[in-house]
């Protein structure tokens, strides 16, 4: 089976200006990134804020050009396809529905922009599709002739699978879905997105800073760090048995519902990461609570983990 | 145990139309930590709002009782309010970029908390905002002193914030969401150091929170609001041991909780949605979306004991069966 999405050694740099005078500064948002997502599976993708997981999403989704390396999805460059082939066979969804529809717009206009932008389908067609997509995630007729503004934060996250779904993509990725919403909404949102990967054979790159959620729906997951994927591995195992030390001070800093316990520490120290400085040898080691002398110059080389994982780690 | 806050039947209304918090009651005991959990539009934020008398424009605030250590709140007026804020009580909020001045320096910002409270000079004031910030784990706070907010990390800002509001020696800390807008591995350690804190300096803590599992870890009573009511009140044990009301039991039952995951399994989730209270509201809020809501819910509901400090608002009787684990 060909994988859904394939990326191979796959970089980012961005070009910035720090001062009035100083000189053009090189950050690497994502640097030698490789994965492959099976068709019908969910690949999760965690990390803190500025770790280029939502570059890295943007680079599959054709809307950032890769400075080196490639990105193969269902077996075809995606630079080769026109916009319009490309909308037929990834989609997005972004964290938050308010600011990605368009507030002057009716939901069911919202929704059959895709179908209407391919230029192929009938007024009548479209119309059929937009109400079936509509009633397979749980929005009536009646909310499709609203304006986002009326429509509660779960609903408009709806609007958005619908948009997402209405051309029947092979593969979504979902950039921090649920993160805007409650968390009862949050539930039925998952729950939905559960539902329409298992009846439709989708595909999720499904991107958070959640590590339960990710768990709920990921089949696998990948720990990025400054722009790296420090730890792949299979959901179980790598939940179960955690191999870098920065995937467990993650997986501590998860405060489950469980009274008594406290809040753990986990010892990450105060030096937030800055993509515009990376440290030398391991990039992880200023925050690293084991690290050695040799993870402060030698950057660390990928090493397999069972079952059919990678991690970068001298220690692990 | 005596209470620093005690707020008792808390009416806010805005426009004289929409009902935000409709007869709230809880109390903040001395030295605790006190979560008021919902999900957004129940009335938190409003709730603490009230008392520290920063409703926007337009809301209306009446209660049978407010009272922060025996002074009544409701009779202060609103230069007496002004003396008392920042100074023995203080806020933090969930952004703190926007609730700090980017024109100003963090040092300047953190003086003035003080020297408009105690008077005194600016350079002990300074002195005071470095000493804090070492408190609250901040390094080379001379060198902060100068920065603006912008130069800082969000978690870096937010421990200003709090370093901020422990600059007049307050007896009670309203956090509202102060950890929403960081990174989880951030977020542990803002909560680490809000718990130190309340060791050290024998803080009270009104924590405002929609997140269960921060409230697991830090409070010791737990207020839960849904629609503008308080629909269950219960010492943080009890709450999770042997919720009572549906809505609470509906909400637990929504967070995943590592290793505990079934993946085929869909997550327990609340259908419907939140009904907009009018002026003319009766009953239950939540039997629109409950399980077991009859014709009696309409009426007026009793609120029923389930323990000496643990209550709630619903027509059953308590149902001492343990949660199932999700």
């Amino acid at each position: 089976m060909t994988a859904a999405i394939e990326v191979e050694n796959l970089r980012c740099e961005f070009r910035v200006h720090t001062g009035l005078m100083s000189a053009e500064k090189r950050v690497v948002a994502v640097d030698d990134v490789t994965f492959s997502v099976p068709a019908g599976s969910v690949l999760g993708v965690v990390g803190e804020s500025g770790c280029g997981k939502s570059t890295l999403a943007r680079m599959i989704l054709g809307l950032l050009k890769p400075t080196a390396g490639t990105v193969l999805v269902d077996g075809k460059r995606l630079f080769d396809l026109d916009r319009k082939a490309r909308a037929r066979l990834i989609q997005p969804v972004f964290q938050d529905p308010f600011a990605s529809l368009n507030p002057r717009r009716r939901i069911k206009d919202i929704v059959a922009l895709p179908l209407a932008a391919q230029g192929t389908f009938s007024r009548a067609e479209i119309e059929r599709r937009v109400a079936r997509i509509l009633e397979r995630v749980g929005l009536s007729a009646a909310m499709g002739e609203r304006m986002p503004a009326q429509l509660s934060g779960g609903q408009r996250q709806r609007a958005a699978i619908a948009r997402a779904l209405v051309l029947e993509p092979r593969i979504v990725i979902c950039d921090e879905p649920t993160s805007a919403l409650d968390v009862s909404v949050q539930a039925q949102i998952l729950n939905l997105l559960a539902d329409l990967r298992r009846d439709l054979g989708l595909t999720y790159l499904f991107i958070s800073h959640n590590l339960a959620v990710v768990e709920h729906v990921a089949s696998e997951v990948a720990v990025m760090y400054l722009g790296r994927i420090v730890e792949r591995n299979e959901t179980d195992a790598l939940f179960r048995e955690p191999g870098h030390p920065y995937t467990k001070a993650l997986l501590e800093s998860v405060l489950t519902p469980e009274p008594g316990k406290g809040v753990p520490d986990i010892g990450l120290g105060d030096a937030m990461p800055d993509p515009a400085n990376i440290p030398p040898g391991c990039r992880f080691n200023p925050r690293c609570r084991i690290a050695v002398e040799r993870c402060r110059h030698e950057a660390p080389t990928r090493m397999v983990r069972p079952p059919q994982g990678m991690v970068e780690c001298h220690l692990a | 145990m005596s209470a620093l806050l005690e707020v008792e039947e808390l009416q806010v209304t805005f426009g004289g139309r929409t009902a935000a918090v409709r007869s709230a009651s809880f109390r903040v005991e001395k030295g605790e930590t006190h979560c008021l959990v919902g999900e957004s539009g129940c009335g938190k934020s409003v709730t603490a709002l009230a008392v520290m008398s920063l409703l926007a424009r337009g809301g209306q605030r009446s209660a049978k009782k407010m009272s922060f250590a025996g002074t009544d709140l409701t009779s202060l007026s609103d230069r007496e309010m002004a003396r008392l804020r920042g100074n023995r009580m203080a806020m933090i909020f969930q952004e703190p970029m926007t609730s700090l001045n980017p024109a100003f320096t963090i040092g300047s910002q953190m003086a003035e908390v003080l020297t408009r409270h105690k008077g005194g000079s600016r350079a002990a004031a300074l002195d005071r905002a470095a000493e804090l910030m070492g408190r609250v784990g901040i390094t080379a706070p001379g060198m902060r002193l100068g920065q603006f907010p912008h130069q800082l990390s969000g978690g870096l800002r937010q421990r200003v914030m709090i370093a901020m509001a422990l600059m007049c020696d307050p007896e009670l800390l309203i956090a509202d969401e102060p950890t929403t807008a960081l990174d989880v591995t951030v977020q542990a350690q803002i909560l680490r150091l809000l718990a130190n804190l309340k060791r050290e300096f024998g803080l009270s803590i009104l924590l405002i929170t929609h997140d269960l599992g921060i409230v697991a870890r830090v409070a010791d009573h737990v207020s839960v609001m849904y629609a503008g009511e308080v629909v269950e009140r219960a010492t943080t044990a009890q709450l999770f041991r042997s919720p009572q009301h549906p809505y609470t039991r509906g909400l637990l039952s929504c967070v995943p909780v590592p290793g505990r995951v079934q993946r085929d399994r869909p997550l327990g989730s609340i259908p419907g949605v939140v009904p907009a209270i009018g002026s003319g509201f009766a009953g239950c809020a939540f039997r629109s979306r409950c399980a077991h809501a009859d014709e009696t819910c309409a009426r007026a509901i009793p609120r029923r004991q389930a323990g000496d400090a643990h209550d709630y608002l619903c027509r059953l009787e308590p149902d001492w069966a343990e949660l199932q684990p999700a």
